[in-house]
């Protein structure tokens, strides 16, 4: 087993639980801030080299589904218009869906924020009498940390998705919105199904290789036997359709159509902004959505699912509609773009800064773009790990080009660090580094906002330039400067500045 | 406005493609202080295409380095810089593509943000005229081949803010074909970013400087001698790189391949 693999493992997780207990618990409380977090994943060299392979062969999978596809900026333009007006008008769609889901025989509930929607899960969970439930990928039941909660309940929730199979069996956290185990290889998920599936159903194969066929099937059969006996499932949802009352499922395994149509009961967790106005608008997202998702032109399976159906599928359908921040996000301007987004994870696998850090750094369910956006938005911004988020970025813009709702994730995340500094503005803070940094910026205000000032400082940098003359100059063990000069050098200041050449050879005085 | 104008440039240029043309340069507070030898590269091969040449010497930073860290108050004083600098002028032209986005891009948020209406009319102007210097060869002077030489292997890093905020396609490419004797050889992963990101490399400096080793390794791998970009701040941070790994590969920026002529 590689020592990247044990550290995840082999925690001394104690007290009896029903499911494999995920590292720190499965939250993100206590986890140091973006910068200081990504030294460890960046050691990682087996992650690293995993999450460069996956992340490029997405990328370039998109591009060719991208180019192959001639209308492509019409239908983004469209999908943008789509879910602005559904922004605008959130409260009429929510109730038409309402009065829709309902009229299909769907007990629709609402949830303020992510212990709400927890209870009312449970609450239908343990009504059913059962001790398990079988799960259907969703983000939305991990930003509430859903399966956690049930676990205190004493249900066992089992993922049925592959990949989140093999990060819940691997006691880890996923590191993807889409591709859960994207920093995992085939030969770290072989020791994950035998050292684990043994201790929670079906022993995998102990001949088994790591050949990806041969673990699909371990995990068929390990899933296999959860799917038969279980009675109610749980799922997220990609949309609501508003008209028709209907559920939309998209998924690449089946997995999904198996939680949807065997268990008795339904529960799906759905955020208040997934509502779409019509049947009609799917023509659009199921373009947009596996194109930019995996690079599919369709997803293998797409489920819609308009209430119940005598003898056929869940007999019993639960719709839990969940604010948990998301109004508050409606309420800003500018930060509401992110509202559109429709979970794609393109803007995740293009950013040069989540390639190399992994999801685990930035300490929310969201990483990357996506999640460097909209994570402080739901959460606030009360937390130094959230006030981190926004800076996480290099602002380099790869994420805007392939946005396929085109969310401006630098002008929110630029906005977004406005709101960080107005907020640290106002405090007295004890942190050192936010009080250079506030320190610096008043310095830079000073001397950059008047020429006048500009050129006084510039003296002193010319008198530096003279001093240090044509010496490279390496590390050096001044703060802030260390920073820099740990990893690069500058090769010289130059002792004339261009303003000192343009006086010299073209100003007035000449 | 206080205006100084290059000299001798104004017998003579009539048949040049910037013959009769006023431009206002940005030089931008990086370039002033660090890499003076851009601002004047782009001054020459400005005036050596007929164009007059004007530095108002109000002009600072186009305000993206406390912009960007969420500093807004900060950066007014910047703005208003800009506005009293380049107001009266049709053409601003900078060697910096990123900077030119903050102008275009920020400063109007900026001017909305403070709710000053005044500001808001006066960068609306500022904001429109101003122009990389590849946008202002390639669009206004109508040239792609400004009669540069350098005989050189050179590679070429793609500055994100060029290519993602100003779209600059494939302008800066056509100008560097036509340099003669030089030699371009494709650059791996060459739209990745390369991780200076201002002060993002100060508060991220791992990972920043990761990201700048990634792109020094692909750099390394052309066998080139020199990395071009059209923004110093980030061949300041790859050529830091470079340099404390004795690579044998010089950052150089676009103008100054530009200015470059048989003669020199």
């Amino acid at each position: 087993m590689t020592t990247e693999l044990r550290r995840i493992t082999e925690g001394n997780y104690g007290v009896a639980r029903l499911t494999p207990a995920p590292e720190h618990g499965g939250t993100f409380l206590g986890q140091p801030k973006f910068p200081k977090a990504v030294k460890n994943e960046l050691k990682l060299v087996v992650q690293r080299k995993n999450m460069r392979n996956a992340t490029t062969t997405i990328r370039n999978k998109r591009a060719l589904r991208v180019t192959e596809t001639p209308n492509w900026e019409d239908i983004r333009q469209a999908a943008y218009e789509v879910k602005n007006r559904v922004g605008r008008h959130l409260d009429y769609y929510l109730e038409q869906a309402e009065k829709s889901l309902t009229a299909n025989g769907v007990h629709v509930h609402w949830a303020r924020d992510a212990e709400e929607a927890n209870r009312i899960v449970g609450e239908i969970a343990k009504a059913k009498g059962v001790q398990e439930v079988v799960k259907i990928k969703s983000i939305t039941t991990q930003e509430t940390d859903l399966n956690e909660h049930l676990e205190e309940q004493g249900i066992a929730a089992w993922e049925t998705d592959l990949a989140e199979l093999i990060v819940q069996l691997g006691h880890d956290r996923p590191s993807h919105i889409v591709v859960p185990g994207i920093h995992r290889n085939r030969a770290e998920v072989r020791e994950i199904f035998l050292r684990e599936m043994k201790n929670y159903g079906r022993p995998c194969p102990e001949d088994i290789t790591s050949n990806p066929p041969e673990l699909a099937n371990a995990a068929r059969l390990h899933l296999r036997e959860k799917f038969l006996r279980a009675k109610v499932a749980v799922s997220g949802a990609n949309f609501i359709l508003a008209d028709t009352g209907s559920l939309v499922i998209v998924e690449s395994e089946g997995n999904g159509r198996m939680c949807l149509t065997l268990p008795d009961t339904l529960i799906s967790l759905v955020g208040i902004e997934k509502v779409l106005p019509s049947y009609d608008d799917l023509e659009i997202f199921l373009k947009l959505l596996p194109r930019s998702a995996t690079g599919e032109r369709m997803n293998p399976y797409n489920s819609v699912w308009s209430g119940v159906t005598p003898n056929d599928g869940p007999q019993e359908q639960h719709v839990v509609f969940m604010d948990n921040g998301r109004t508050n996000v409606l309420a800003d301007p500018v930060g509401r773009e992110v509202l559109r987004c429709i979970r794609c994870a393109s803007c995740i696998n293009v950013c040069p800064v989540y390639e190399r850090a992994g999801g685990h750094a930035y300490g929310s369910v969201y990483p990357g773009p996506i999640g460097i956006t909209l994570t402080p938005q739901l959460r606030g911004i009360d937390d130094p790990v959230d006030r981190g988020m926004p800076y996480a970025c290099t602002l380099c813009a790869a994420c805007v080009e392939v946005c396929p709702v085109k969310i401006p994730f630098t002008d929110i995340i630029v906005h977004l660090r406005n709101r960080v500094a107005d907020a640290e503005r106002k405090e007295f803070s004890t942190d050192v580094e936010v009080a250079a940094e506030k320190a610096l910026m008043k310095a830079a205000a000073w001397v950059l906002g008047d020429y006048k000032h500009w050129e006084t400082t510039m003296y002193a940098t010319r008198a530096a330039g003279r001093v240090v003359g044509k010496h490279k100059i390496g590390p050096l063990p001044v703060p802030v400067a260390n920073r820099w000069l740990d990893y690069r050098n500058v090769d010289h200041i130059p002792s004339q500045t261009f303003r000192d050449w343009w006086k010299a050879n073209r100003g007035e005085e000449k | 406005m206080t205006t100084t104008t290059s000299p001798g440039t104004r017998a003579g240029t009539s048949g040049l493609p910037g013959a009769g043309l006023d431009v206002a340069v940005f030089i931008t507070c990086i370039n002033d202080v660090l890499f003076p030898q851009t601002g004047i590269a782009m001054t020459k091969l400005l005036e050596r295409l007929g164009c007059r040449v004007h530095f108002p010497k109000e002009q600072t930073c186009c305000a993206q380095l406390t912009t960007n860290t969420g500093y807004f108050k900060e950066s007014m004083g910047m703005v208003e810089s800009y506005v009293k600098a380049y107001s009266d002028y049709d053409y601003v032209v900078a060697p910096s593509g990123s900077c030119i986005a903050a102008v275009r891009d920020q400063h109007p948020m900026l001017a909305e943000h403070a709710g000053d209406k005044g500001l808001m009319r006066d960068v609306e102007h500022t904001s429109k005229i101003s122009l990389d210097i590849s946008e202002f060869l390639v669009d206004v002077l109508g040239v792609t081949d400004v009669g540069a030489y350098f005989p050189h292997l050179v590679t070429i890093h793609p500055s994100c803010h060029g290519m993602r905020l100003l779209k600059l396609g494939d302008r800066p490419f056509k100008l560097l074909e036509n340099v003669k004797g030089m030699t371009t050889v494709d650059l791996p992963a060459a739209e990745q970013c390369c991780g200076f990101g201002g002060t993002f490399s100060v508060k991220n400096p791992d990972m920043s400087s990761t990201m700048t080793a990634d792109k020094a390794r692909h750099i390394r791998e052309t066998g080139a001698e020199y990395v071009v970009g059209w923004d110093n701040s980030c061949l300041l941070s790859i050529g830091g790189v470079l340099s404390r790994q004795n690579a044998g590969v010089k950052a150089i920026h676009m103008v100054e391949i530009l200015a470059n002529t048989e003669e020199d």
